[in-house]
C-alpha cells in the first residue's frame, strides 16, 4: 500500500504540490490526471524518491521513501517522463545493467531478463544499440527496465505517450495484466486512457486533488450527465409549445436547443435536475403527446467535460 | 556505500566510454600530444638524459585540456537527457553514483597514461633510468589526474550545457595549476602572508613536480587524495541540490 500524506513541495516561490494526501491499495490502478504543470510529475518523482519532498511524507507498507529509500526503492519501479535510458547500450546491455543494480545474478538474472523481453515484445531489438529504436521501442524499453524486477509498485509517467494506437493497446494491456498484484499510479493526458485502464483516477491542479473517484463517479459529475438528447418532427412554429411542455415534465432541470429546425426536425438536449434519471418521464410524456420522435438517447458524462470544468474552473 | 552497487555502475560507466568514440579519440589524442611535447618541446634526445621528467613535465598542461573533455559529460549528459532520474530512482544513493562514475574516469585515464608504456621501455633501451622515480612519476601524474577529475566532476554537475562544464572546469584547473604564480597570487597581494602561502601551496605543479622528482612524500599524495574527497563531496551536494531544476 502507498501512503502519500499532506505532500508539499516548494519551487522558490512556487507551490508546485500543495498539501496532496491519497492512499492507494493492492489492486488500484491509479490514474493521474492534470493539466500540464499540474504537479503531477513532481508528485510522482517525490514517490519514487528522486526529488526531496518539502513537508509530508511517502510510504509503501510503512518504509518512509526519505528514511529508508534504498528499501523503498527496491520495490518501486518507474517510468520517468520520456522514457530516458543510455543511448549508446543495446537494449540487452541496459536490461543487463538494470537486472545487475537490481541486485539479480546468473541464472535468476537471464530469467528475469528474457522474461521481460518476452513479456514487453522485444525481441526484435534486443542487439540494437537503443538511440536507434523508435520512440515506441524506447517507450518499450523504459517500461521493461520498470518492470524487470517484478516490482509491487509501478510508477509510470505518460506511459503511452507519442505511441501509436497499437502500442498503446499492447501498453493498456500489459499494464491490466499486472494490475491485480500490484500498485500502479500512472499519469496520461489521454482521458479515455484512464477508462481503459485506470479503476480509480485523481485530477490535480495548482498543485492540489480537486477529484478523486472511480471514472464512472467522476463522469457522473458532468453536468451532461443522463442528460437526453431529442429530435420530434414538428413545424418551427411549434418550437415554443414544446419547449414549454418538455420543461413542465417532473425532474426536467433545463433544456437546450442544438439545431434549426428547417428541416422539420426540433433537437433538444434535456438536462435533469442533479442525480436524477429521466428517461422514462420523458419517454411516457412523448407518448402522451404523440410526438413523432426521431431519435432519442441519453447521453454518458464525458471525463473531457468534468476534467475541463474542474481545471479550469467554470 | 555498497561495493556491489559501485561495481556494477563502476563497469556500466566504463563501458560506455568505449562504446563511442570518446574513448579512442581521447587515448590517441593523449598518446600523440604527450609524444609530441616530449620530444619537441622537451627536447628529449637533446637532454640525453635517461628518464622521464620532460615526458611528465608536460602532463598538467595536457590534463589541463583533456581531462575537462573527459569529465564534461559525466553529470550534464545525465541531467540533459533526463537519465538522472532513472539512475537515482534505482536502489543507489548518490554517493555511490558520483564515486562509481569519478573511478570510471579514473580507471579509463590509467588505462590512457598505461599506453604510454613505450616510452618507459624507449628510454630503458637507450640508457640506464631510475625506475623508481619512472614509477613515482607515474603515480604522481595518475593522482593528479585523479584531482582534476573529481573538479571536473563538481563542475558537470553544476550545469545541463557540456560545453560551459568544460569551459569552467578549465579554468578552474588552470587556477589550481598556477596558484603558486605570480598570476594567481597577485591577486591576493592584500592578503596577510600565511594567506598568500596557503594559496601557493594549492598549486598542483609544486606537489606534482616533487613527486616526479622522486620524493614521494606522504603530504603530497595527501594533498592529491583530500582534493579528490572534497570534490566529490562537492559534486554530490550539487546534485542534491540541483536535480530539481
Amino acid at each position: 500500500m502507498v501512503n502519500i500524506k499532506n505532500l508539499y513541495k516548494e519551487f522558490g516561490s512556487l507551490m508546485a504540490v500543495d498539501d496532496i494526501s491519497f492512499q492507494v491499495n493492492q489492486g488500484e490502478v491509479l490514474g493521474f490526471l492534470g493539466p500540464n504543470g499540474a504537479g503531477k510529475s513532481t508528485t510522482m518523482k517525490m514517490i519514487t524518491g528522486f526529488l526531496t519532498p518539502t513537508s509530508g511524507s511517502v510510504s509503501i507498507d510503512g518504509d518512509d521513501i526519505v528514511n529508508d529509500p534504498i528499501k523503498v526503492k527496491q520495490r518501486l519501479g518507474y517510468l520517468p517522463e520520456g522514457a530516458p535510458a543510455y543511448p549508446d547500450m543495446t537494449t540487452m546491455a541496459f536490461l543487463d545493467f538494470i537486472a545487475q543494480i537490481r541486485g539479480f545474478k546468473g541464472r535468476d538474472k537471464s530469467r528475469r531478463i528474457d522474461d521481460t523481453i518476452q513479456r514487453i515484445n522485444l525481441d526484435k531489438v534486443v542487439y540494437q544499440s537503443i538511440d536507434t529504436l523508435s520512440k515506441g521501442f524506447k517507450r518499450r524499453v523504459g517500461l521493461a527496465q520498470a518492470i524487470l524486477h517484478d516490482p509491487d509498485v509501478l510508477i509510470l509517467d505518460e506511459p503511452t505517450d507519442g505511441l501509436d494506437p497499437n502500442q498503446k493497446h499492447e501498453v493498456r494491456n500489459l499494464i491490466q495484466n499486472m494490475a491485480k498484484e500490484k500498485v500502479i499510479i500512472l499519469s496520461t493526458h489521454i482521458l479515455e486512457e484512464v477508462h481503459a485502464v485506470c479503476n480509480r483516477a485523481i485530477i490535480i491542479a495548482n498543485g492540489k486533488i480537486v477529484a478523486d473517484g472511480t471514472p464512472t463517479e467522476l463522469e457522473a459529475k458532468s453536468d451532461n450527465h443522463n442528460s437526453i438528447t431529442i429530435s420530434v418532427r414538428a413545424a418551427a412554429d411549434q418550437a415554443s409549445e414544446l419547449r414549454k411542455s418538455l420543461l413542465a415534465v417532473s425532474g426536467v432541470y433545463k433544456l437546450e436547443a442544438l439545431s434549426a429546425a428547417d428541416s422539420g426536425l426540433l433537437t433538444y438536449q434535456v438536462f435533469p435536475e442533479a442525480n436524477r434519471s429521466i428517461i422514462a418521464e420523458i419517454s411516457q410524456h412523448i407518448h402522451q403527446q404523440n410526438w413523432e420522435v426521431e431519435e432519442m438517447f441519453v447521453n454518458k458524462g464525458r471525463l473531457d467535460d468534468v476534467f475541463r470544468t474542474i481545471t479550469t474552473g467554470v | 556505500m555498497r561495493f556491489s552497487q559501485i561495481s556494477v555502475l563502476f563497469k556500466r560507466e566504463l563501458s560506455s566510454y568505449f562504446a563511442t568514440p570518446i574513448a579512442y579519440v581521447f587515448i590517441v589524442i593523449f598518446l600523440f600530444l604527450s609524444g609530441i611535447f616530449t620530444f619537441y618541446l622537451g627536447n628529449f634526445f637533446a637532454l640525453g638524459q635517461a628518464d622521464l621528467s620532460t615526458f611528465f613535465t608536460f602532463h598538467p598542461w595536457l590534463y589541463l585540456f583533456l581531462i575537462p573533455a573527459l569529465t564534461m559529460r559525466l553529470w550534464a549528459e545525465e541531467r540533459k537527457s533526463g537519465s538522472i532520474e532513472l539512475l537515482l530512482t534505482l536502489p543507489v544513493t548518490i554517493g555511490e553514483a558520483v564515486v562509481s562514475k569519478f573511478l570510471a574516469a579514473w580507471a579509463f585515464t590509467a588505462i590512457a597514461l598505461f599506453l604510454t608504456f613505450p616510452m618507459w621501455i624507449t628510454v630503458n633501451y637507450l640508457g640506464e633510468p631510475d625506475n623508481a622515480v619512472i614509477a613515482a612519476g607515474y603515480l604522481g601524474s595518475l593522482l593528479m589526474a585523479g584531482a582534476f577529475l573529481a573538479i571536473g566532476s563538481s563542475i558537470s554537475a553544476l550545469t545541463k550545457n557540456q560545453v560551459i562544464a568544460f569551459v569552467i572546469t578549465v579554468v578552474v584547473c588552470l587556477v589550481f595549476i598556477l596558484s603558486g604564480f605570480p598570476m594567481v597570487l597577485d591577486f591576493f597581494s592584500w592578503a596577510p602572508q600565511i594567506i598568500v602561502e596557503t594559496i601557493s601551496s594549492f598549486s598542483f605543479l609544486t606537489h606534482f613536480y616533487s613527486i616526479i622528482k622522486g620524493v614521494i612524500d606522504l603530504r603530497d599524495i595527501i594533498y592529491f587524495l583530500s582534493l579528490i574527497v572534497f570534490w566529490l563531496f562537492c559534486t554530490a551536494i550539487l546534485i542534491e541540490m540541483k536535480k530539481a531544476d
